[in-house]
This record gives C-alpha cells, structure tokens and sequence, in this order.
C-alpha cells in the first residue's frame, strides 16, 4: 500500500464543474473521485495504491492527464487496485468528462 | 548396384513386429488391458515415436499406456509430436525412456520440460512450428510407430475422426507409407461409420478406450473478462487496420484481444459501413466469440484447424459457413488450415507477452520451454505468394517501396496492452528468450514473430505502421511510440514519435477518430457465454465451466 499527493500545473477547469465518482475499486481496476479544489491553476491528486514502487509512473500518467486535460482548480482522489497505466488514463478521463456533467 | 541390397528392410520391420503382435489382437481389435503390451510388442529401442495430441485432442489412454511400459524394453525414444501437453508426455522422459524430442508446443508442461533440460536428461532437437513438424514427418523424422485418437472405428479398422480430425491425416498418412505401424484409440466401435476419415488398410490396430479421448476447450474466450482496455485495441485494430488494408482473408489468433475484435464486427464495424468488406474468409477454429459476427451475416467461410468443445452442433447447422461432411459433421485439418494460414490470408493477428526494440516478439519466459504452435507460420510472410489481393499489394508497396519487381507483403500484427498484469511490460529491451535459448543450450533463441515479418503493433497508445518505416531508427521510435509508460516508452524521443504521427506511422485514438471514452462493454455484440449460446439460437453449448447460471 502506497500513498502520495502529487500537484501539477493545470489550465482552469473553468466553472460549472461537479464532484463526481467513477470506476469501482476491484481488481485491476480503480476509483477515481473529482472534487473542486483551492487553486484554479493547479490539480492535486491523491493516490492511493495497493502497488507499491511505481510511482514514477504514475507521475508519468498524472502529468500527461494534466496536459491534456484542463484539470485547473480540480481535487482528485484515486484508489487504485492494481490498475495498469491504460485504466488509469481512462478512468482520468471519464471521470473529467463526467465532472463537467456532459456528454462526451 | 550391388546384388546384397535389400530394399524392404521397413517392411521387413513392419512384418516382424506385426508378428510380435499377433496374439495381443483379434485382427486389428485390441483390448484395452492388452495395449501395454501391444506397446511392449511392437515399439523397438531407438524409435521414432508420435503421440498423437496438439492442443485440442490427445490420444490421453494411450499415453497413459506408454507409461506402464517396461522402461528396460520400451527405450531411448525419439518422441516426434506436436504438443508435449499431458503430464504422460513428460513422465515418459522422467523415466529415462526417451532420449530425444522434436516438437512444437508445451504448454502446460513447459516448466517441466526446461528442467528436464536444464539437467541434461533430455535433448531437444528443435522447437518446430506445425508445419516444419509435419513437413519433417515426411522427409527426415518419420515415425515407426504412430499412437493416434479418433471418435469411432468400424470393425475393419476405418476410423470417423469427426471435426477434430486435427492432425490426425498428417500423421498416419506418413506413417502407415513408410513402413511404420498406426495404433488408434477410439471412443467407440460401431457397425456404420458416419464417413470414413481415415481408411482402414492404414490403421493396424484400433483399442476401444475406456473413457471417451480428452479433447481442451482452448478456443472459449469468456466475453465477461474482456476488459474496456481489449475493447479500445479492438476498435484501433478494426478502424486502424482492417478498414485501412480491407482485410478480408485473416486468421486471429486465441486471446481475448482478438476475442474482442470478433465481438465488435455486429456492432462498432457494422457501424462504419465494413460489412462486406472486411473478415469474410477465415482460418480459424470455431470460435465461440465469432457467433454473433456470422449470425449478422458478416462471415461468408471458416476453414479450422480443429473443432472446439460445445460448438459441434452450431457448426454443423452453418455449412455454408464451415466445412461439413456429407454426413453432416464439420471435418478439420490442421496441416490444410496452416498452410491456409500462411498462404492464402493476407492478416494475421495475435498477441504476445514480449516485444522488443525491433519487433521480435515471444511467450518464452525465463524456466519455461513452451513453443508457440500455429503463430509463427500465420505470422510470417510467405515469401512463395504469387496471388495477389489489394490488402497484400497495399502492404508491399509500403514494405518493399519503390522495387523493380512488385510483391506484396502479408500483414502481420500483434496485438498488446503496454503493461501486463503485475505491471509486467510488454515492451523490453532484450526478450527472455535470449536467457532461455542460453540455459538450455539451443541454436535460437524461440521466437515467435520475427520483426522481419512484424508489420503492426497495436496497444491502448495506438498503432504503429512498422510497415512504413524507412529506416531501423524509425521503427525503434514506432515501436517506443506505442508503447506508453513502460520503460521502453518512456526512452522515446518525443519529436521523433511526433514527426511520425505527422506521417501516419504512429497513429493514436485520437488520430483515428477513436475517443477512448466510449471504449466500454457496451460494445461488445455479446457480453458473457450466455449471450453468446442466445446468438446461436441455443445451438451453442458451452463446457460446465463456462457455464455460470
């Protein structure tokens, strides 16, 4: 079990963003909780990881979800269960585009 | 010419160990609790022996015979088959009675196997692929003595081998003209064959088997365990590939990435305007996944290389789509649907677990000797092609460039998430195989596709055209440029992978019109086996173990 909190520059998510909930903590798999943080210029993301010693690549992830995404102003939680770096994007992903209360 | 050369001493052979035989049998009948010794009778010290079994069906109650033999009369062996995959198999080596193997797949004794070999009590002469095994049975590892399985024999000795006939023609046909001598387990024997299979005067001896021959279900690919990640390859390889060549003609290899590809062709294919243009002929065993994609009308011909449990029924109601005897049963041939594989399909795609910088990939892994079966001749361009189809010329332009003479090129794709479980990469530096071929004294290092004939990968990051590459620099970046967090990735140059993404060579979802959000089950045609046994009108029915309501 591994826990750390990583802040990255982030463009603004903008307003009209909601706290949401997405994927489910089972095997291979993870919970990705979106809530509205402090800063609109930075997104903090939370890891809770039941693999310990890949944080590199987590931060490999996280900083090409933030490039990708304007993720500014966000909080996010991520309890993981051992998912691969393909889950991760995107469950980051659904969870973002859920958080804006769109469709795709 | 010299007066003193014999030219029968085969026969000769033949005849003295049908002699030995006699009294075991009546005429070709044998009982099962004489087999041990018929085996004892008729098997001489240094033969080449065949245990007939690949990785569908085997000849199990005759293996299990072999190893009740006297190891002081039944010896040094050279066993010459395709699979070593019943513990028999390997228990027969344990106890000394073989010096020698020649096979293609492992499998579930692969462990084994490599310690046997790592200890020096068992030589390998080669890792073969089917039909390297095949071809050598007829030219320089013919066998004396073939144990084979079939459903049925009459009381002349025909045998009915029914739809998974497998590899059974191959071998007794090399066998039975060479002087050598066919024993065949059978699951009954009746009066009236359904068709004959196998002809009688090429079977010298039929037991009936106590128990019906074991026959794995390795083709069922639950669509419950596909993953969101399998569904998002699945639609890169459909759009990214099969659309772009108009592959018609392909192969797929065993794993739930291509499972998930046959379950997208009613849905997300069908969707983009493909029915009709893409996956129409195929070599394969019938697969469960591939239900819904006939039943939708996209599939017009299945030739398999073997039956698969629960599906004989479904197959044989469809013979337009498979191949079915006037009797009604679906026949497979294994050494027919290789060289199908290699010869008259322009796409072969399958997955692996390693891949390296140049496009080798392998399943060996560190302590097992496994092999790799029908991989390496689907994957692998047949350099004798000379029919020529728009997904093999468009491939050849792009391989071979601007020659004088045109050829085409087979597409040859791997299909890979960029980590494994257990963060296991995909993507290495240096395959495990290098390690293996070293502890076990091999010439090469097992191989499965060589990044000669590698002309795609796929995984969640996209698709790398390594076709197009100009240069081994650019086809290092292509394969780093797919290959996502992994270490491998991780070392690429980023503006070398972007000027290759300029050029289509590295396209990711995005590139393609794919949005990876919209990977989810939902587009699976079928979503578990339960489905799959409704779009087949209840003809489908599945092994006990499939079956979860």
């Amino acid at each position: 079990m591994e826990r750390f909190e990583i802040t990255l520059d982030a463009r603004p998510a903008g307003a009209a963003r909601r706290s949401t909930l997405c994927g489910v903590v089972a095997s291979g798999n993870l919970e990705v909780l979106v809530e509205l943080g402090q800063d609109p210029a930075a997104c903090t993301v939370e890891v809770s990881t039941s693999a310990d010693g890949f944080r590199d690549i987590w931060e490999a992830v996280l900083a090409d979800f933030a490039e990708r995404h304007p993720a500014g102003g966000l909080r996010i939680s991520i309890n993981d269960a051992g998912a691969t770096p393909a889950v991760v994007s995107l469950r980051l992903a659904q969870a973002f585009e859920d958080s804006a209360g769109g469709a795709a | 010419m010299t007066a003193s050369q014999q030219w029968n001493t085969l026969q000769q052979g033949r005849t003295r160990r049908l002699e030995r035989a006699a009294a075991l049998a009546q005429g070709k009948r044998v009982e099962a609790d004489q087999v041990v010794a018929l085996l004892e009778a008729i098997i001489e010290p240094g033969d080449r022996i065949c245990i007939e079994g690949n990785n569908q069906k085997q000849a199990d109650f005759l293996a299990r015979a072999m190893v009740q033999t006297d190891p002081a009369r039944v010896r040094e062996l050279h066993l010459v088959q395709s699979v070593l995959s019943l513990p028999e198999h390997v228990d027969i080596i344990e106890r000394g009675q073989v010096s020698r193997i020649d096979f293609s797949f492992a499998g579930p004794q692969s462990g084994r196997l490599a310690r046997l070999v790592e200890s020096g009590r068992i030589t390998i002469g080669a890792i073969h692929t089917y039909l390297e095994l095949f071809g050598r049975y007829f030219v320089d590892l013919t066998p004396q003595v073939s144990l084979v399985a079939a459903q049925m024999a009459d009381r002349q000795g025909n045998l009915y081998t029914g739809p998974n006939t497998e590899d059974t023609p191959a071998i007794v046909e090399a066998t039975a003209f060479k002087g050598g001598i066919v024993i065949a387990q059978v699951n009954e024997i009746v009066d009236t064959l359904p068709r004959v299979d196998i002809p009688a005067d090429w079977v010298d001896f039929t037991v009936q088997a106590p128990t019906p021959h074991y026959v794995e279900p390795l083709f069922t690919r639950d669509p419950a365990l596909i993953t969101e990640t399998q569904v998002l390859t699945a639609m890169i390889a459909i759009k990214g590939l099969y659309a772009e060549y108009g592959i018609t003609r392909l192969n797929h290899g065993i794993g739930f990435d291509t499972a998930a590809i046959e379950l997208l062709l009613p849905t997300y294919a069908t969707e983009l305007g493909l029915k009709g243009k893409i996956c129409t002929h195929w070599a394969l065993n019938p697969h469960p996944t591939l239900i819904p994609a006939i039943e939708a009308g996209f599939v017009q011909s299945v030739h398999s290389f073997g039956s698969e449990v629960g599906m004989e029924k479904y197959v044989a109601a469809r013979p337009d789509i498979f191949f079915i005897g006037a009797d009604g049963s679906m026949r497979s041939n294994r050494a027919f649907c290789q060289a199908a594989g290699h010869y008259a399909c322009d796409l072969f795609i399958g997955s692996t677990l390693q891949i390296d910088l140049h496009g080798n990939s392998s399943t060996a892994t560190r302590g097992r000797i496994a092999g790799f079966g029908g991989a390496p001749n689907m994957g692998a361009d047949a350099r004798g092609r000379r029919h020529a189809s728009p997904a093999w010329l468009k491939a050849g332009r792009e391989g071979r460039g601007d020659i004088a003479m045109p050829r085409g090129q087979k597409l040859v794709a791997q299909v890979v998430e960029t980590f494994r479980e257990h963060m296991a990469p995909a993507f290495v530096e240096r395959l495990d195989a290098w390690d293996l071929a070293e502890a076990a004294g091999m010439d090469l290092p097992p191989v499965m596709i060589y990044s000669e004939d590698l002309t795609h990968i796929i995984t969640e990051e996209g698709i790398a055209h390594l076709v197009r590459c100009r240069s081994p620099e650019e086809r290092e970046q292509a394969i780093r440029g797919v290959a996502g967090y992994t270490p491998v990735g991780m070392g690429r140059d980023k503006r070398a992978v972007e000027n290759l993404r300029d050029r289509g060579i590295v396209q990711r979802p995005e590139d393609l019109g794919i949005d990876p959000r919209l990977a989810t089950r939902d587009l699976l045609a079928a979503r578990n086996v339960k489905d799959l046994v409704h779009a087949s009108g209840g003809l489908y029915d599945p092994p006990k173990k499939f079956r979860n309501w």
